[in-house]
């Protein structure tokens, strides 16, 4: 469905894209991820045909954005990371404006009427949207977004400062849109991505640095090798025996303690399980454990050594 | 396009906007008229018309300034060059509702001569090329408006630019008086607004100045178009 091919983007001497390259299949929901400045929103702005690029290609349903953008806007609805309101009018109005500045064929009432429907706005139609609260803005967003019925729906960070109810009401509208929609969708709130998308390509300084399923990250988070530990014991004779223990890397008290237990982060060798060992040193030494979870579960961790490894690589490359 | 084009003009008279431009123009046009031809004793408002270009240099931004510059700065721009509508219809779109309200206040303006006629006969083809000139001035300059609101986000910026822009415009041919060097003065007859304007002024119907607004004003709309074209490409 959406094909992007060796992509650059100059913003004068700044490289802001180095040359991408993905493509998106049908039906898929696609989850674009990065820190702050890494491209993600320069990416989706140049496949909408906002920006132009400096190189590459892309095209949208087999259409080329750059030599023919009628054709190929027609079949993107984009959410940019503000939603692009006017406040001085109606809901009803604006989306009515929406849906002839793209030329839509539909049946205008059946249609905007539905899309209120899914979005959950038709209650505010009749209010004027600059007094409309965060989450309602968002949601006239989105049905801005759907206006047209559009094959790709773009999000740039779609629940950026909604409050956690909110979150999860567009994340589902976002799930349901991805069984007849293609979907892009880019956050830097990771377990979003994880929630919504069945895959993830992640960017950073204007690279692909992966572009995995979702399942498969998942695996790599869940192969965590640093625990919390809480113990009842003194502090440092209960530091000093983890350290003994075989195959342990890392051991750090980490400040917290509550009434006599203290907590630690450690860290095992790779292919090392010290879980067990943990417990009969704890058992042996008569400490009770009070507490014992996996750090790094979430693909926040995976994002970070993701791109530690690649800063690793390039800094390695460039040395060579 | 047409779409554009309602939403814009509707804009006008949701906002405070256009209401205080109308009022504002037809504040000053009524004074300016009562003094130019009642305390003057003369029907003729060829005098009127002369002292409203200069008002317009300052009255016009208020139309202008606000349809590029504030689509970019709530991030509307997007929503418009993300759906399937040529940057060249956009620019056209706005210029045209913004002339539509220019026009539409000089033409309801023209009702304040109605109590002229009770005091003598008003020429009609200098009164009629007056206002032609009025609004072929007033296209030249709402044309210039929608430019200078393409280079910047911000509205206020955009006024006093535009009001900067008007004012050499205008100004121009008042330099003329001075300056003795032909060359220079043949330059800034050319460029000024305010020169062309004089033959309506005798009821002459002058049809190369007709031209020059008319041309003035689509090199401001193309370089409007490629301002916000550029843009994409930086």
């Amino acid at each position: 469905m959406i094909q992007i091919e060796n992509l650059v983007k100059l913003y004068g001497e700044k490289t802001a894209l180095e040359g991408i390259s993905f493509k998106v299949g049908e039906g898929e929901i696609v989850g674009f991820l990065g820190p702050n400045g890494a491209g993600k929103s320069t990416t989706m702005n140049i496949l909408t045909g906002y920006l132009s690029a400096t190189a590459g290609t892309v095209k949208v349903g087999g259409i080329d954005v750059f030599e023919f953008p009628d054709e190929a806007k027609k079949k993107i609805g984009f959410l940019p990371e503000q939603p692009p309101l006017y406040n001085d009018m109606k809901v009803s109005e604006y989306l009515n404006f929406v849906y002839e500045i793209k030329k839509c064929k539909l049946n205008r009432k059946k249609h905007l009427a539905e899309i209120m429907q899914v979005t959950k706005i038709h209650d505010v139609s009749d209010r004027i949207i600059g007094n409309l609260s965060k989450g309602y803005r968002q949601r006239v967003g989105i049905a801005q977004a759907l206006v047209g019925n559009p094959p790709v729906i773009i999000f740039d960070e779609p629940t950026v400062g909604l409050d956690p109810k909110q979150i999860i009401e567009i994340r589902n509208l976002i799930r349901n849109l991805g069984k007849n929609h293609t979907v892009i969708l880019s956050s830097h709130i990771l377990s979003e991505i994880q929630s919504v998308c069945n895959r993830v390509v992640i960017i950073n300084e204007g690279r692909i640095i992966a572009d995995e399923m979702t399942s498969n990250i998942t695996k790599v988070a869940n192969d965590s090798r640093e625990y919390i530990v809480k113990i009842c014991a003194p502090q440092r004779e209960a530091a000093s025996a983890l350290r003994s223990l075989n195959g342990i890397v890392f051991v750090e008290a980490t400040g917290e303690r509550d009434a006599d237990s203290y907590t630690f982060r450690i860290r095992s060798e790779a292919g090392v399980d010290i879980r067990k060992p943990l417990f009969y040193l704890l058992a042996e030494k008569g400490w009770p454990l009070v507490g014992l979870e996996a750090a790094g579960m979430n693909l926040e961790d995976v994002f970070v050594r993701i791109m530690d490894a690649d800063a690793k690589a390039s800094s390695k490359s460039k040395k060579a | 396009m047409f779409a554009v084009f309602k939403k814009e003009l509707r804009s006008y008279f949701t906002n405070p906007l256009g209401y205080v431009f109308c009022a504002v123009y037809l504040a000053v046009s009524g004074f300016i008229l009562g003094i130019t031809t009642l305390y003057s004793g003369t029907v003729d408002v060829s005098g009127f018309f002369q002292v409203m270009i200069f008002a317009s240099g300052i009255l016009v931004p208020i139309i202008t300034m606000k349809s590029f510059a504030e689509e970019r700065r709530s991030k509307t721009e997007q929503l418009l060059m993300t759906a399937p509508i040529s940057v060249t219809s956009l620019v056209i779109a706005k210029f045209a509702a913004s002339y539509v309200l220019f026009a539409g206040t000089v033409l309801v303006g023209c009702v304040y001569f109605l109590p002229l006629t009770m005091f003598g006969t008003m020429n009609g083809a200098v009164t009629l090329g007056c206002i032609i000139s009025m609004l072929l001035v007033g296209m030249c300059f709402t044309a210039a408006g929608i430019f200078v609101s393409t280079l910047t986000d911000n509205t206020v910026t955009a006024a006093v630019g535009t009001i900067a822009l008007l004012g050499v415009m205008v100004a121009a041919s008042l330099f003329n008086g001075i300056i003795n060097f032909y060359p220079i003065r043949q330059a800034l007859s050319w460029i000024s607004v305010y020169g062309r304007y004089i033959n309506f002024t005798y009821g002459i119907f002058d049809f190369s100045a007709v031209l020059y607004y008319v041309s003035l004003t689509v090199v401001f709309l193309f370089l409007a178009v490629r301002v916000h074209d550029r843009r994409r490409w930086a």
